[in-house]
């Protein structure tokens, strides 16, 4: 595990905290903005080892969390379908819709698979070409470019029974969104690092000009993930206004332009809904109408298909970081990763189901 | 976390799914559903104090010489594909089995076997699987005394189940069980996490990447025997299958009303199944294992069944891995690797892949 262990070496950990300790003089509030990046910090207990300060509020990227309810109804709807074989990432399976999921149409006979690629998505069509085959296209900036290549991969191929449902979110729009908030209170950003090995960060400089907030590009690992917090800290002590690279093994200003190309080339940016939220202007990915022949929204005829969401728990305001899991009078009592209110708790990467499996 | 303090900010999410009408496949997963299923629908109606107490196997009164316990168990083995690295589903009917019933510290003697056959399997599949039956039996000194057959049709079942009873005499004096746990016990791990469990994903093709992961799968016996005669302070022994460590600690957590502290550092997870866990998102702590046991073991005697565990075949890299205490009471603890501390808790459902 060259590259993992390296990262998780605890006396280097440790002594970048207490750097983060010597370097602190008050109270600051940051955001990490990836699920993956709350999983890391609990799971390493890397919260109980920081200055009591720094308060480390939950953001709203976890690609599972913010799949809009109407998108799992559609999804539902068309994995119910015969001669359907409709292919998800694992997490999407628990993910409750208006009355069902995942899991309820493949007990009842919808051929519902877990793939672990999307590539595996087009393999399947390949192998069964009387069926039609749907990926589930979630995510952020990290899952587009396997998204867009199944695409590419399945026209290149001629085939005819491929399609996939896009749920494209981006980070930038989600930012702008949580500074915008009238009860914003946090003070700087640490980035989603995986996002940003994708896109760079070039997208980023001219929301820390409008909001006038630090940000630092920040990776997954615990040392990668204090370095981000230590990188944030020390702009915010400095008044300084700028983006810091925490996370340069991996992340370039400009990011991975053949991928960046390929995103441009299948999906355009279009309004997304974001569970929990809500609208968040130009804040998604959709395919191009070039290729709509891929899109199974318009395959299946469910593009009109609408649904409301109930109000029944917190989890917008987890997701935009105004509240705290515990603030919620459910969790762990009603809500729990076996019978969620709320997709928060639903995701391996949502906050709830963070602080549910890590007791906090 | 008060009652008070919730306002709705224009938040919205969907109702629960507590999957209460049909089975779906998380409650086979072996995690807090499939409890759920026994609690709700197996034990009111089976109800008895054998089954109450929870063990993967019952332990029952006998008229025997000495009125030795029987210890009585069954399991039933589906699994894809039916051969993989390190085993097959005739060895694991057999080890899985055996196991369970000499977790209760007893020596199991014989077994039943039921297969279900779905029609077109080849002869040949089925002989390697009965070949394998007999050689997992013979290490394991068991005898297959009886068995059932039954053929479904094409397309009901996958190949071949099979559904194996064992039937053992639990040692003198020994009291062995989820629910004897103990304060500043130790906590003994046989070996290495997670072997199987990723094995057979390797096996069916799901990893996306080569593997030479070989699955653990051994009959545990003679390691128990061997435990068994270094000290008689062993309190509790389970193997951690379906739902991996964390749900087994959980259980035992709760049966005894105990904590549990692990170490992080401490825990035996080899390089490659370590890597293949990172790569798709799962973690070696909820990852089956069939060859592994875990004991509960009077502090005094540790260092004694350690030495005697080491000495065995399958229990080579048996290794302290942490401690039962008194506190929180039903919850298994972890120590970090920096020294934090956080919870582990058992397996929901299914286990899923993350996607990212």
């Amino acid at each position: 595990m060259k590259y993992v262990t390296e990262y998780r070496d605890a006396e280097l950990v440790k002594g970048v905290i207490e750097e983060i300790r010597r370097t602190i003089t008050r109270p600051w509030t940051l955001m990490e903005i990836c699920g993956g990046q709350t999983h890391a910090i609990v799971r390493h207990g890397i919260d109980q080892l920081l200055p009591p300060r720094i308060e480390l509020v939950h953001g709203p990227c976890c690609p599972v969390c913010v799949t809009p309810l109407e998108l799992i109804d559609k999804a539902l709807a068309i994995a119910s379908q015969p001669d359907v074989i409709f292919c998800s990432y694992g997490d999407m399976l628990r993910v409750p819709g208006s009355s069902q999921d995942l899991f309820s149409v493949k007990a009842q006979g919808g051929d519902v698979r877990v793939v672990y690629s999307p590539l595996d998505a087009v393999a399947l069509a390949q192998q069964n070409p009387e069926k039609q085959v749907v990926f589930f296209a979630i995510g952020f900036e990290t899952t587009a470019p396997p998204n867009v290549m199944s695409v590419l991969q399945a026209q290149h191929l001629g085939l005819k029974n491929f399609s996939i449902l896009v749920s494209h979110v981006r980070v930038p729009p989600a930012i702008k969104a949580i500074l915008s908030s009238p009860h914003n209170r946090v003070q700087g950003f640490l980035l989603a690092g995986h996002v940003n090995a994708v896109m760079g960060y070039w997208e980023y400089p001219p929301l820390v000009d409008e909001f006038k907030i630090p940000m630092a590009v920040t990776g997954f690992e615990p040392l990668d993930i204090v370095q981000g917090i230590l990188a944030a800290v020390e702009l915010l002590e400095a008044g300084k206004v700028e983006i810091a690279n925490a996370y340069q093994r991996a992340v370039t200003l400009q990011g991975l332009k053949s991928a960046q190309a390929a995103i441009n080339k299948v999906f355009m940016e279009c309004d997304r809904k974001w569970r929990g939220i809500g609208m968040i202007p130009m804040s998604g990915w959709c395919l191009r109408p070039e290729f709509d022949f891929f899109n199974a929204e318009k395959r299946f005829n469910v593009e009109a298909m609408h649904a409301d969401e109930s109000p029944l728990c917190i989890a917008g305001s987890i997701l935009q970081g105004l509240k705290k899991p515990h603030d919620c009078s459910a969790f762990g009592r009603q809500c729990t990763p076996e019978s969620p209110l709320g997709a928060t708790m639903v995701s391996s990467e949502g906050a709830c189901a963070a602080y549910y499996k890590y007791g906090r | 976390m008060s009652d008070q303090s919730v306002t709705i900010e224009g938040a919205t999410c969907a109702p629960p799914l507590p999957h209460n009408e049909q089975i779906v496949m998380g409650h086979g997963a072996g995690g807090r559903m499939s409890h759920q299923l026994i609690q709700k629908a197996f034990l009111p109606a089976f109800d008895n104090p054998a089954l109450r107490a929870g063990d993967d196997a019952a332990s029952l009164e006998s008229n025997l010489h000495h009125a030795q316990r029987l210890a009585i168990s069954t399991d039933a083995h589906v699994v894809t594909p039916l051969f993989f690295p390190g085993g097959d589903i005739g060895r694991l009917a057999v080890c899985g089995t055996v196991n369970d019933v000499a977790m209760l510290g007893a020596k199991p003697l014989y077994l039943t076997a039921g297969f279900i056959l779905e029609e077109g399997l080849p002869m040949e599949t089925l002989q390697r699987v009965i070949a394998s039956m007999k050689s997992a039996a013979e290490e394991a000194g068991v005898q297959i005394v009886a068995g059932d057959t039954k053929v479904v049709q094409k397309g009901k079942a996958d190949g071949l189940y099979i559904t194996t009873a064992g039937v053992g005499v639990v040692r003198a004096g020994a009291k062995i069980g989820g629910a004897q746990a103990k304060a500043d016990d130790v906590v003994i791990l046989s070996g290495s996490l997670g072997d199987h469990g990723i094995a057979v994903l390797g096996a069916r093709g799901e990893l996306g990447f080569q593997s030479a992961i070989q699955s653990d799968v051994a009959p545990l016996n003679h390691l128990i025997e061997a435990m068994l005669d270094a000290s008689n302070n062993i309190h509790v022994l389970r193997d951690p299958t379906r739902g991996g460590l964390a749900t087994t600690l959980n259980e035992i957590a709760t049966q005894s009303n105990v904590g549990i502290l692990l170490d992080e550092t401490a825990l035996p997870i080899r390089p490659e199944v370590g890597a293949a866990c990172e790569m798709l998102g799962f973690d070696p702590l909820y990852i089956a294992n069939e060859g592994k046991l875990v004991a509960m073991v009077a502090r005094e005697d540790a260092e004694s069944v350690l030495k005697a565990m080491q000495a065995t075949r399958y229990g080579e890299d048996a290794c302290i891995v942490g401690e039962v205490t008194d506190a929180p009471r039903g919850r298994v603890l972890l120590k970090t690797a920096l020294g934090s501390t956080r919870v582990v808790d058992m397996l929901s459902g299914e286990m899923l892949p993350r996607i990212c």
